[in-house]
């Protein structure tokens, strides 16, 4: 084969040379070669794997605090709802009757479920971790406790204690709507706190990769002059930097994700220990959660990257 | 002037650092001419060749490329008129952490094209330029010669439309010298714009023997034709 041959041969292809400017796509299927042109960088190759591993493993607690305090949120709303307590005082030779006459005023009011008289000894030992085991129970003057739990309509609160006042005056109705609400109120803060931390550790992110690929386009700068003066498009240039820094965002969050997941298994749970509160972790589809982190944080680095590349070719003229 | 009118310089001057370094170049370059540029060392003469693939915008004048005005170009377009322009730098201009042959590939690369599709054709150009054993070799392995060889492959991947050549002889031996611009000589018979920057006169003599070339001087800032002992 002669010169001219060669030289015949190698007239450009106008459509493939167009085809070269879908950066997305190409970086979708891959180009090693693009790879290939900028030199490997073990620093801020393995800056970035860090980083976005820690922020990830970060996100992972964060999801879980969020998710959690949802759930606390939700049952604290819902179960405390459903039941009231009434409080009931009265001279010791009047209280049989008295609270006779309340149970017969709650089991005839719509929306209660079902009526509870505490016992002594259910009294003794709601107060037993403040007074100790050998409370004098009979000597206290302590007021009787009647638990009130709701039908799926719930009964008028504000209608009863105006029927308890005319009947019993010596009840008082407490359906925990003094302290439920700063309790929901705070979980509910709790989870956009949550919500608020994933955010943040994915602007985090983006800065700091940001930061890697300018300090990787700061180091390559005679690469892409060199790829320019050969005909380098911007696209085909960032896209070296871009596709290189995606899948590094994108392994090290998965090894990041996989090490939260793992952390947030080996969590104790609470919800054993206590009836009320719930363990800071994941419950059944919530597990799905972890799983967009990886890709998130490639999203956020293709994102951060492409910015930061375009932004330097662009002062590189 | 020889076909269509590929690069065109009108009025051009460059200046920096505060001095004119080239002032009022006029000149049109035509499809299939063949030029030599001479003159003095720091003369312009890569300065000249700078402006004509838009490394360097002209400080007054205008720079035509393809019949389009490089002042309204935006850096896509840049791109893909250089492309169309084999470069053989004096400097060579490799990434230095790739091989030769991947260096050679790299025009086809950042063009989209399949590299597959060159290979055959690479191994060609490789063994024309007597660089088929330094295929794997990195740029730093190799001496001026071989640099500039490579350099030369190059510029001649794409099988370019016009061909700027900035010293290309300069670290080879005579006989190389003499492939080299035969083998620019056989290109410019098929059509592509040759201008070769060199300050060795037995070449341009060489080569008036078996071309119409057009010798150009830079002197005293200014772009003038050379005289008739060349």
């Amino acid at each position: 084969m002669n010169i001219s041959d060669i030289l015949k041969s190698l007239t450009p292809d106008k459509h493939t040379v167009l085809a070269a400017t879908k950066g997305a796509i190409q970086l979708l299927k891959g180009d090693q070669h693009a790879d290939q042109v900028v030199p490997p960088s073990g620093h801020t190759a393995t800056l970035t794997s860090f980083t976005a591993g820690a922020m990830a493993f970060l996100a992972v607690f964060a999801l879980a605090l969020s998710l959690a305090t949802g759930r606390l949120a939700d049952r604290w709303k819902t179960e405390l709802s459903q039941s009231a307590t009434v409080r009931i005082s009265a001279p010791e030779d009047q209280m049989s009757r008295q609270v006779s006459k309340l149970i017969e005023v709650l089991n005839t009011t719509p929306g209660i479920a079902a009526v509870n008289v505490l016992s002594e000894a259910d009294q003794k030992a709601l107060l037993e971790p403040w007074f100790g085991p050998d409370i004098p129970l009979d000597d206290l003057p302590i007021p009787k406790l009647i638990d009130i739990i709701q039908d799926g309509n719930g009964f008028d609160a504000d209608g009863l204690r105006l029927r308890l006042s005319a009947e019993v005056p010596g009840a008082v109705l407490d359906d925990h709507s003094r302290w439920r609400k700063p309790l929901v109120r705070a979980a509910g803060s709790l989870r956009w706190l949550g919500t608020l931390s994933i955010l943040l550790i994915a602007l985090a992110t983006a800065a700091m990769i940001t930061l890697a690929a300018n300090a990787a386009l700061a180091t390559n700068a005679q690469v892409i002059k060199v790829l320019r003066l050969v005909g380098a498009r911007d696209d085909y240039i960032a896209q070296a930097f871009v596709r290189r820094f995606t899948l590094r965002a994108f392994s090290g969050a998965a090894v990041g994700t996989l090490a939260g997941v793992i952390a947030v298994m080996l969590l104790p749970d609470a919800s054993a220990a206590s009836g009320f509160l719930t363990g800071l972790g994941f419950v059944g589809w919530q597990w799905i959660w972890p799983m967009f982190i990886p890709p998130l944080a490639a999203i956020v680095a293709y994102v951060a990257t492409r910015f930061a590349a375009f932004k330097r070719l662009g002062e590189l003229t | 002037m020889k076909g269509h009118v590929v690069i065109e310089l009108k009025n051009v001057a460059y200046s920096y650092g505060g001095g004119e370094l080239l002032s009022d170049i006029s000149l049109k370059l035509g499809s299939g001419s063949f030029h030599f540029l001479t003159g003095p060392s720091g003369a312009g003469k890569t300065t000249f060749l700078k402006l004509c693939y838009m490394e360097l915008a002209s400080t007054a004048g205008v720079v035509k490329v393809f019949e389009k005005d490089t002042r309204t170009m935006n850096r896509d377009e840049v791109a893909v008129n250089r492309q169309r322009i084999g470069v053989v730098h004096q400097d060579c201009q490799f990434l230095e952490h790739l091989n030769v042959a991947t260096n050679i590939l790299l025009p086809v690369m950042v063009s989209g094209r399949k590299r597959q599709a060159v290979t055959e054709n690479l191994q060609s150009l490789l063994n024309w330029v007597g660089l088929e054993n330094h295929a794997e070799a990195l740029p730093a392995e190799l001496s001026g010669g071989e640099r500039q060889r490579a350099a030369l492959a190059r510029a001649l991947i794409l099988s370019p439309d016009v061909i700027l050549a900035d010293e290309p002889t300069g670290n080879v031996d005579w006989e190389m010298s003499s492939r080299m611009l035969n083998l620019l000589i056989e290109l410019n018979k098929m059509g592509k714009t040759i201008m070769i920057a060199t300050h060795d006169l037995n070449l341009i003599r060489t080569a008036k023997s078996k071309v119409n070339a057009r010798v150009l001087r830079i002197s005293n800032r200014r772009l003038q034709l050379a005289g008739a002992d060349l």
